[in-house]
């Protein structure tokens, strides 16, 4: 199975924002770590994620309204609790953050289009898109990341949102 | 039409996947650095080790492509020995060329690997054919890249008076013609690019969302604050708004992109062997989206230089990934002689 070879460029119904925000965030987060420390060691190379050592950090996903707010350790990514500001936030739609990692956008294009943005240590931020960008990372491994079905449920996301975007 | 000098499509890599991504989609060489200081895109997590270039370079080589490895940054007393010894590695590693600035490094590379061809970096800030062939004359260098300063026909001029290959730049973001000079990164961060490698270095830069729109700090200095609906440019000085004699603009530069598509014809025709697109600092997918619509525009340009003009769906592909609102020819159209 692929994902899309190009994502259609659409925004999560305003119902995802308002109803996100209410769930327990920690089940999607704690799927996030999960995929990063299966991949840390292996697609993820440890040295030069190195200055992130004991970083909080926290993704946005403006029309999910979902948070993901996990830090890195000695022994991988964590949930990280409490209210604590990240030392980096990262905010961006869930199609482009989708677009990202499926490298069809750069993410200097996004930010200058305004679709992305970062606050906090915009150097940790840097280094983990380089780091991102220098992994090999053809098709078909992003698939083998994520289980089947999230990717199926993805796709209906996906195909169900495609009319409603801006 | 074919008697045309070959135009060689020059792209930047700073990672392995943007190397290949650039030879899969037509670029005839690519370029790029090592992970430290003796190159001008000096971030966190970019540029390539040893093993990278080892492996870039055999990727390119078996598809008959060119790799440069750019040391564009000068050394200074206390760090001559990194420069010199990225220059060894350099040439231990068999890179097709050695973009250079410094005349020191220069000398350096002449004489202690003759064999190796060395291209004048835009960093040296040659503008005259004077200069170009004093560079020729002592370090034998094969080819400049011009800053982006003149205009067409001030290229021309310069190409008619060398037999160093002059290459241009074509595409991508543009720095305030005063290339290997410039001391505004330093000045606010103490960071220079053409020392340490690195204009705004990420450590001294942050975004915050306030009432008024988006404001971009440079060590603390407030460069710029847009509005939702503007579009964001690097967070150099040289594009940031200041308010002069009351008024508040951009009062160095507009942040807008190099694109010179429509210049090819021109270009081709008084002699220019190279483009080079800017960009080391960008994802794979950029260098791929940019060198596709470039060895496109090329190759329609050998073909039929006469009917030559910039698809549309060209320019809007190459406007999306651009910094700042609108492109601009630079000064290659600029009146000025
Ligand atoms: S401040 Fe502007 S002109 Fe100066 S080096 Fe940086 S990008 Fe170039």
């Amino acid at each position: 199975m692929k994902l899309p070879t190009q994502l259609p460029n659409f925004t999560l119904p305003e119902f995802f924002a308002r109803f996100g925000q209410r769930l327990p965030q920690l089940p999607p987060t704690l799927a996030l770590i999960t995929a990063l420390n299966l991949a840390l060691g292996r697609l993820l190379p440890r040295e030069p994620l190195e200055p992130l050592l004991g970083k909080r950090l926290a993704i946005r996903v403006s029309d999910a309204g979902l948070t993901l707010r996990f830090a890195y350790g000695e022994r991988g990514f964590r949930p990280s609790f409490g209210s604590v500001a990240a030392d980096l936030t990262i905010t961006a739609r869930t199609r482009d953050f989708l677009a990202l990692l499926a490298r069809e956008e750069d993410a200097d294009t996004l930010f200058f289009n305004r679709r992305l943005q970062m606050q906090g240590e915009t150097e940790l931020g840097l280094l983990v898109k380089n780091t991102l960008d220098a992994i090999e990372l053809p098709h078909v491994t992003l698939n083998s990341l994520a289980p089947a079905q999230a990717l199926q449920h993805l796709r209906r996301i996906l195909s169900g949102a495609r009319n409603s975007g801006a | 039409m074919s008697s045309l000098a070959p135009l060689e499509l020059v792209c930047p890599a700073g990672t392995l996947p943007a190397l290949k991504a650039a030879v899969d989609h037509g670029a005839d060489c690519v370029y790029l650095g090592f992970r430290d200081e003796t190159n001008a895109r000096n971030f966190n997590g970019l540029n390539f080790d040893d093993a990278a270039l080892a492996e870039g370079l055999r990727y390119a080589h078996a598809r008959g492509r060119k790799v440069f490895l750019a040391l564009n940054t000068f050394p200074q007393a206390d760090n001559w020995q990194r420069w010199t010894g990225a220059v060894d590695r350099a040439a231990k590693a068999g890179v097709d060329a050695l973009i250079l600035a410094d005349l020191g490094l220069l000398d350096y590379a002449r004489r202690n690997h003759p064999r190796l061809r060395l291209h004048l970096s835009v960093q040296g800030s040659a503008t005259s054919y004077e200069a170009i062939n004093f560079y020729r004359e002592r370090f034998a260098i094969q080819r400049a890249v011009l800053p982006r300063v003149l205009s067409l026909a001030q290229v021309a001029e310069v190409i008619a008076h060398t037999d160093v290959e002059i290459e241009v730049f074509g595409f991508g973001g543009l720095c305030v013609m005063v290339e290997g000079r410039c001391s505004l990164s330093a000045f606010t961060t103490g960071t220079s690019p053409n020392c340490n490698g690195a204009c705004s270095p990420a450590k001294s830069v942050r975004w915050e969302q306030t009432a008024q729109g988006m404001e971009t700090r440079l060590n603390g200095v407030l460069i710029d604050r847009y509005a939702d609906s503007e579009r964001a440019g690097y967070p150099t000085l040289c594009k940031g708004r200041f308010t002069v004699d009351e008024a508040t603009y951009y009062a160095i530069e507009e942040p807008t992109s190099l694109n010179t598509l429509e210049l090819l014809p021109q270009m081709v025709e008084i002699g220019i062997r190279a483009i080079k697109i800017e960009g080391r600092q960008r994802s794979p997918i950029y260098v791929a989206q940019v060198t596709k619509v470039w060895r496109a525009a090329i190759d329609a340009c050998r073909r039929d230089p006469a009917h030559f003009s910039p698809q549309p769906n060209w320019m809007a592909e190459l406007n999306k990934v651009s910094e700042g609102q609108s492109h601009t020819l630079g000064a290659y159209y600029r009146p000025w002689k």
